[in-house]
């Protein structure tokens, strides 16, 4: 059977959700396996939501924030982009393909960038087929 | 008329026998302990068999202490047995409360601890590839082991508990009050807190001193620098759990010259304290891009390991997905 995967992702209200929602507006088509969740801002991003996402069966988690220099708060997605790189690396230890987790930056106007971005990122999980931290999770042996 | 003495017992599931070492510390108010308690069990200490526990009628013991995590089908048993036994059940220690050091073997499996032990390591000769059995015929009849789990799990995940009393071993003095508490008949925190700890994070009272802003430009391990005594430990980019790490340890490993382990467990509302720990560290990396970032973060050797080192079976992920199945 094909992988119709589930893929949470994480946007910062200021650019990347109104980018999506250019998107949306503008009527463009893209893969429906996104499930985004608005943030105030890419710095608002815990690790824990990320790993709480996995336990709960996402495929896959995409995060979203301003262009380097245009957060809204000024620093929030460095700190985004400096926690993305820590969990890349403890998720991989987990026994999690860090592919499995993407950080771009998607302005207010990048509506077709961000319909790419679901399309491509979408096709990259399905490759990878479904993530079996759920599962693992919930089986005691 | 002698007050009548309450009924105490200490167990050990999956330990290293640190927490029972920590009760043995009290020194002499060990006295003051034996006049206001009857040990009823403490395989430590005395001799009392597991028949003898099972026998007792339920809610015959007034406070147990567990320490351990949950590893095999015998540590499930007595924390099972010990829980209908006991009218008070604490977890004792890092272990039993979030799963401890023994939780780490959570990165592997049963058959990849099982391959190294009795296949690989370097002294074991094992050409049949003999695994233990659960159980097996002998001469005197059927032997039995306990079963061996996949996982380790944390004293809560197999049976209620009422209190936690965390450390990696408890502080001694903690365990004083909360004894002294139980015995005097003192109110008692709501059941399931976790009690002979402080509600703030180490760094909120820390002995040492500290920046507003702090910046981590390089991770080093503890030996590569020559610690000043009295800086924080973050700012000189040695990692230290003290920012999400509850207090109640006084600062032992601090003031021994050492970073926070972080035993102590996650301050109150954090549910998940290595996704905490990874957010405030990594926020503070000194480099906005990527190539930099991860420069920095090649400091950091195992940072599953270390942020999770004594909470991995009470995390959100508490075990590493299997390689391959």
């Amino acid at each position: 059977m094909e992988c119709n995967p589930k893929i949470v992702a994480f946007l910062c209200k200021w650019c990347s959700y109104t980018g999506a929602d250019l998107a949306g507006t503008s009527r463009m088509e893209y893969r429906p396996n996104v499930h985004p969740i608005r943030v105030m801002c890419s710095g608002r991003i815990e690790p824990t939501f990320v790993l709480r996402a996995c336990r709960q069966g996402a495929d896959g988690v995409l995060i979203c924030g301003c262009h380097p220099g245009d957060c809204h708060y000024q620093e929030g997605n460095y700190r985004c982009l400096r926690r993305f790189h820590l969990l890349q690396k403890h998720i991989r230890q987990m026994g999690i393909a860090p592919e499995r987790l993407k950080l771009e930056w998607i302005s207010a106007s990048e509506g077709k960038q961000y319909a790419e971005l679901v399309n491509s990122f979408t096709q990259t999980i399905r490759e990878l087929g479904h993530c079996r931290v759920k599962e693992t999770m919930e089986l005691l042996t | 008329m002698e007050k009548q003495k309450i009924k105490m017992a200490v167990y050990w599931g999956a330990a290293c026998g640190g927490c029972c070492v920590s009760v043995l510390d009290v020194h002499e108010t060990l006295f003051d302990i034996v006049a206001a308690a009857d040990l009823v069990f403490w395989p430590i200490a005395l001799d009392t068999k597991y028949e003898d526990v099972e026998a007792m009628p339920d809610g015959h013991i007034d406070l147990t202490l567990f320490n351990g995590a949950i590893r095999n089908s015998e540590n499930e048993h007595m924390a099972k047995v010990l829980r209908a036994k006991s009218r008070v059940l604490v977890a004792y220690g890092s272990c039993a409360h979030m799963g401890g050091i023994p939780g780490l073997a959570n990165f592997s499996t049963k058959e990849e601890i099982y391959c190294r032990v009795y296949d690989e390591s370097e002294s074991t000769l094992n050409p049949d590839k003999s695994r233990p059995l659960v159980a097996c015929e002998a001469g005197e009849g059927v032997l039995e082991l306990p079963e061996f789990y996949n996982d380790v799990r944390s004293l809560a995940d197999v049976t209620e508990v009422d209190y936690y009393i965390p450390g990696c071993p408890p502080q001694t003095e903690r365990l004083v009050e909360v004894f002294t508490a139980i015995v005097t008949g003192a109110e008692l925190p709501p059941h399931g807190s976790v009690i002979g700890a402080g509600n703030k994070a180490q760094c909120d009272e820390c002995i040492r001193k500290k920046n507003a802003h702090k910046k981590i430009t390089k991770f080093n391990r503890p030996w590569e620098v020559t610690d000043d005594g009295e800086t924080c430990f973050m700012e000189q980019g040695i990692l230290c759990m003290g920012p999400t790490t509850r207090t109640g340890c006084d600062y032992r490993c601090i003031e021994g010259n050492a970073p926070c382990r972080g035993c102590y467990g996650p301050t109150p509302d954090v549910s998940d304290p290595g996704g905490k720990m990874m957010s405030a560290i990594a926020s503070i990396i000194d480099e906005k891009e990527s190539g930099p970032i991860d420069e920095v973060l090649d400091g950091l050797v195992d940072p599953a390991g270390y942020f999770y080192r004594y909470s991995l079976p009470v995390s959100f992920l508490r075990r590493a997905v299997p390689r391959n199945r």
